[in-house]
């Protein structure tokens, strides 16, 4: 996978200090700010290079929901496993992934976190411990229960990784879904399994209110308590606000905290708003602009940059200077992402679909340039 | 006669067998208030009511399972998949229960439903969303499986499906969505699931496909000399398919080509390739050729046109088999 360096270490540094929810310092809180701005402008990037066509596949857009992936992530290690849905950049870029490799994974060019390969819903990023963007919507949830078992059984049966560079520990996996998610089967055998096995996962609902274009109290019984759906499979389950990221961080890292010590997933019920369509080709008529207005008052990016300089912690100039970086950083990706090669096809169409070549299967070079089909 | 594109036949039929019976009903994800991702049912619930088009929740199990037990209390369930990936957590109903229900009651009990399922690649979609799982379905017994390739067969194979006493799983080519528009009649007529068609008639080589390739397959045939002369069939039905069409062809021309858009191995083609090797085996001049996709996940859109049976492949396929 390709990194930009700079990206790694960022992450890494602030994931290294130590903090308790009371003293989260201010260079974590601009941290934060810095984070939600950077997916923020590499959305915004990221629309305009859809809407030229130099992205393919579909397009799910994170602006407005930045806090969630931000704020959740800051309360895990490194290496605890993050997995989620389509909607996947902004996890993405939280865990560490470099803005270069993410853009040019959607441009479809080799540079790409897939070598191009998976696209915008299929960000994954190994060395970070991101497991996906997965498409169908709630099928990641069993694959959380599977990553946080197999830390588990690294840490309470082997006794070590089952992987030489795995260090067995205490581990948490981050699984996110939409609230629409949560009416999928899959969603319910998942949380069944992780309560009866004790597996420490923490199911994080990113309720944006919307099941694609149908509103919650039309997709979900009981809807104005999801938190009974946890807890109804004997898991610890609380309802945060996820506009304010630090009451989010504050509720959540405790919380965390105690999934991680007691080996027991936990389930949030996490309060958002995405303010685009589902996805790039959605009319939108399930919902009105002076809704999407009115959650655009509640930013929270806004929230933090106001708070932040109310504490004199940050000033109009010195947010200039962030914005600035930010920008720098993203048009770089977009202009990296533009002159990279796109995937050769002899080396890439035919590959990574088993670890080795497949004897007397179609994937050949002769095949592909219609000479006589090898199976004659 | 007005003109369609093949979302405007199926939205213009779904609207007529609403219209016409009262045991329709339509459910699936964002397809009432929204118009389904594709706009297929743009407009239907504004005209026919929250109880006939129906938004369900993003659960394609529960989708599958509900219309099957609207379907076995004698409404006429028309599902739609959103995508052909999304039949994955739908398949256990489908296939464990819509298939065998005739079978295990010994025709006590039916299921008269057509899923509805957007289907192959061409629209700059990644896996999941571009795949072509026809050959899956086919291969189970109890389920029909039918693929349109133009507005009026749309029409017509979809008022056959939903009349139909047996689930149809019925394939909309994304592809040719909103490709070209041509006539097509206003009024209730049905195309017979198992029947397929002729475009074009020839005496040299036969070729055999379906969906969104029929358009490929006629390009291929304008790139090649006057003088060879091609008949195209256009399957439209996968199963029950129209062996004895294909077969008649076939031992016309003594020459045979597929086309299709999934895997190579364990295709539609397969099959196809097998039944004129049994039924024309002392006609042939040479082998069965296959022109398909290959063996590998679906490829994100930059390769997506190097992997799916483009004209320039189908055209090398058809000389090769022609110089054999």
């Amino acid at each position: 996978m390709t990194q930009a360096p700079t990206a790694n270490n960022r992450m890494a540094k602030a994931h290294s200090s130590a903090e308790t929810l009371t003293e989260v310092s201010t260079e974590t809180h601009l941290k934060w700010l810095r984070d939600m701005q950077l997916i923020r402008e590499f959305e915004n990037r990221t629309m305009q290079a859809y809407q030229q066509a130099k992205i393919g596949g579909f397009c799910h857009i994170y602006s407005g929901q930045e806090a969630c992936a931000v704020g959740t992530i800051a309360a895990t290690k490194q290496d605890d496993p993050v997995v989620t849905a389509y909607r996947d950049h902004g996890h993405a870029l939280a865990r560490g992934m470099s803005a270069r490799a993410c853009m040019a994974e959607m441009f479809g060019k080799i540079t790409g976190c897939a070598k191009g390969k998976g696209g915008s819903m299929h960000m994954f990023d190994r060395p970070n411990w991101l497991f996906g963007g997965h498409g169908i919507v709630g099928a990641q949830t069993p694959l959380g229960a599977g990553l946080a078992f197999a830390s588990k059984y690294e840490n309470e049966v082997l006794k070590k990784g089952v992987h030489p560079d795995h260090k067995p520990k205490q581990k948490i996996t981050l699984c996110y879904l939409g609230d629409g998610a949560i009416d999928q089967g899959a969603f319910h055998e998942a949380l069944n399994l992780a309560s009866l096995f004790d597996l420490p996962v923490i199911f994080i609902i990113e309720n944006n209110g919307y099941s694609m274009g149908t509103a919650i109290h039309r997709h979900t019984a009981n809807h104005e308590n999801l938190v009974a759906r946890g807890e109804s499979y004997g898991i610890d389950s609380i309802k945060i606000d996820g506009l304010d990221i630090r009451h989010l961080y504050s509720e959540f890292k405790p919380f965390a905290d105690r999934c991680r010590e007691n080996s027991r997933p936990g389930f949030v019920d996490l309060k958002t708003y995405r303010y685009q369509g589902h996805s790039m080709s959605d009319p939108q008529k399930y919902r009105t602009k002076d809704e999407v207005e009115e959650y655009k008052n509640k930013d929270s990016i806004a929230r933090l940059l106001n708070q932040l300089m109310e504490e004199g912690s940050m000033t109009e100039d010195s947010w200039k200077t962030m914005q600035n970086e930010i920008r720098d950083e993203v048009l770089d990706a977009v202009e990296f992402a533009e002159s990279s090669p796109a995937p050769e096809v002899e080396a890439e169409l035919f590959t990574d679909v088993y670890a080795l070549p497949q004897k007397n299967l179609s994937p050949t070079a002769e095949y592909h340039h219609g000479a006589r089909n090898p199976l004659l | 006669m007005p003109e369609m594109t093949l979302v405007g036949a199926i939205n213009h039929t779904l609207d007529l067998a609403l219209r016409n019976d009262p045991d329709v009903i339509l459910l699936g994800e964002d397809i009432g208030l929204n118009g389904g991702v594709f706009r297929v049912t743009d407009g239907l619930q504004a005209k026919h009511g929250r109880d006939r088009v129906v938004d369900t929740p993003l659960d394609e199990s529960g989708i599958m399972g509900s219309a099957i037990g609207l379907a076995i209390a004698g409404m006429k369930s028309v599902p739609e998949i959103q995508f052909d990936g999304f039949l994955g957590p739908a398949y256990d109903q489908l296939v464990n229960h819509a298939g065998r229900m005739r079978t295990r009651t010994r025709g006590a009990v039916t299921v008269p439903m057509t899923v509805r399922v957007p289907v192959g690649g061409g629209i700059h979609a990644p896996e999941l969303h571009s795949d072509s799982p026809e050959a899956i379905y086919a291969h189970h017994p109890g389920i029909k499986v039918v693929m349109p390739s133009t507005p009026r067969d749309a029409k017509g194979l979809l008022l056959a499906a939903i009349n139909d006493p047996d689930p149809v799983v019925y394939f909309e080519p994304k592809r040719v969505y909103r490709s070209f528009k041509e006539e097509v009649p206003e009024d209730l007529y049905e195309i017979e699931i198992g029947k397929a068609k002729v475009v074009n008639e020839g005496d040299d080589l036969t070729v055999v496909t379906w969906g969104a390739p029929v358009f490929q397959c006629l390009a291929a045939m304008d790139e090649l000399p006057d003088d060879v002369s091609i008949e195209l069939i256009d399957l439209r039905s996968i199963y029950p398919w129209d062996i004895d069409t294909v077969c008649e062809s076939v031992r016309k021309t003594g020459r045979c080509v597929i086309v299709h858009e999934a895997p190579l191995t364990a295709g539609f083609g397969a099959e196809v390739s097998s039944r004129v090797q049994e039924e024309c085996f002392l006609h042939l001049h040479a082998p069965v050729q296959r022109v398909t996709g290959f063996d590998t996940i679906m490829p994100f859109y930059k390769l997506e046109l190097e992997y799916l049976p483009e004209a320039p492949r189908i055209k090398k396929g058809i000389e090769e088999c022609l110089a054999y």
